[in-house]
């Protein structure tokens, strides 16, 4: 397991509630938590996978989320079971989506 | 029965694929599920991280409150996705506290969605005491009146410790997807060899596994269509006229006496095919492509 931890500057969002889950930590797929950090314009992203060694792609597919959305003052929690980029930035979006009642 | 074939299957949501969650919103009450123990307030299973697996926020289980038909009740949803829906130490631990507020409160039952393979391998002997534990629970929640109903349909079935757990309930719901067993198909091939059991071969697992099998041989009490809302409609039935007996040795002992009478009726049995033959059913070879409704007519006409 590889533990990946991201900062980025951004938007501060909204939220309308108090936490948002999507997905599930099944093969290839993954879950993701958003909830308040305490900084409204920055975004924390902690993930932990399965599959070791994709830290550039994540940082890729995290950074490109956070420059198309306004997700300040979030604190993203990850758990990993192989997704694909793809299921990644789908996941993210539902999340997001629920997190912000669906104005993101 | 007026919507159209098509307006059907776009509404139903696949009891079968769906996610715990999903379960959970479309079974009770919408809007009703109150969650216990949320993602964001627990952590983790320790365990999983020592051995650098990932665990999830709710270790695999959902347990809440919520209302069914109106009535309250408690609910347990396992979550056959993460890691075959095994029952580790919090997993574990967040079902027992379940069933032990549900004895105290005394809500008008505990729905208990399975979905599970047992034992958490990795947790060992932490999983293997959760799950002694949940068996104890739930006795104890019966013996205190509140009925544990156990709906059986996730793609993990209910196997191992988890099979046994769900015997111990006071009514199992199933779909002919669900599978329910003490040791699963590759345990016993692995075990004892594919002359024995082939794993591989699904519509034999299904046969000697599956809903339809357990609803003839007396195994589920009732058996529903894969689908949420038969789950939801099912419960809300089964609560509405229910009432929990009391513990008693004299009918513990009955249904020994009928268990053992069975078994030996039925030794040396190697197929679903032949049970159904020789409890009576004419043409054992049509019941795996039944419906369900057909399924329950021919059950109805068997000899007890």
């Amino acid at each position: 397991m590889e533990t990946l931890e991201f900062q980025f500057a951004a938007q501060p969002c909204k939220p309308v509630v108090g936490a948002a889950l999507s997905g599930v930590v099944g093969s290839g797929n993954l879950e993701i938590l958003i909830r308040p950090c305490d900084e409204a314009d920055a975004c924390l992203v902690s993930v932990k996978t399965s599959a070791a060694g994709f830290g550039r792609i994540w940082e890729a597919v995290v950074t490109e989320f956070a420059s198309r959305h306004p997700v300040g003052g979030t604190r993203i929690a990850i758990n990993d079971m192989g997704a694909t980029p793809a299921v990644v930035t789908l996941r993210l979006g539902q999340a997001l989506c629920e997190y912000t009642g669906g104005v993101s | 029965m007026n919507a159209s074939p098509a307006n059907d299957l776009t509404r139903r949501l696949r009891y079968f694929e769906a996610t715990a969650r999903s379960r959970v919103a479309a079974v009770l009450d919408a809007g009703s599920f109150h969650e216990f123990l949320p993602p964001e307030e627990s952590e983790p299973s320790p365990h999983l991280a020592m051995l650098g697996i990932p665990g999830a926020f709710d270790d695999g289980v959902i347990i809440g409150a919520a209302t069914l038909g109106g009535r309250p009740v408690l609910v347990i949803a396992q979550e056959g996705l993460f890691m075959g829906g095994a029952v580790g130490e919090i997993h574990g631990a967040k079902i027992v506290g379940l069933l032990r507020r549900a004895a105290r409160e005394k809500p008008a039952a505990v729905i208990f969605m399975v979905d599970s393979g047992g034992v958490r391998l990795h947790e060992a002997n932490a999983g293997l005491i959760a799950i002694s534990e949940v068996m104890r629970a739930v006795l104890e929640t019966r013996a205190a009146g509140v009925p544990v109903f156990a709906l059986v349909g996730g793609s993990c079935g209910a196997f191992g410790g988890m099979g046994i757990v769900a015997r111990l309930c006071s009514a199992v719901v199933m779909s002919e997807e669900g599978r329910l067993a003490l040791s699963g198909p590759e345990v016993i091939e692995t075990v004892v060899g594919v002359e024995e059991f082939d794993s591989k071969d699904r519509a034999l697992v299904w046969r000697v596994t599956g809903g339809k099998h357990r609803y003839l041989t007396g195994d589920c009490d009732e058996l529903v269509e894969d689908d949420a809302a038969a789950f939801r409609r099912c419960v809300i039935e089964l609560l509405a006229g229910w009432q929990e007996p009391a513990p008693s040795s004299a009918e513990l002992r009955a249904e020994q006496e009928r268990l053992t009478s069975r078994l030996r009726r039925l030794a040396g049995l190697r197929d679903g095919l032949d049970v159904w033959r020789a409890i009576g059913a004419d043409d054992p070879h049509q019941i795996p492509l039944m419906d369900r409704d057909s399924l329950v007519a021919l059950k109805k006409g068997l000899p007890t």
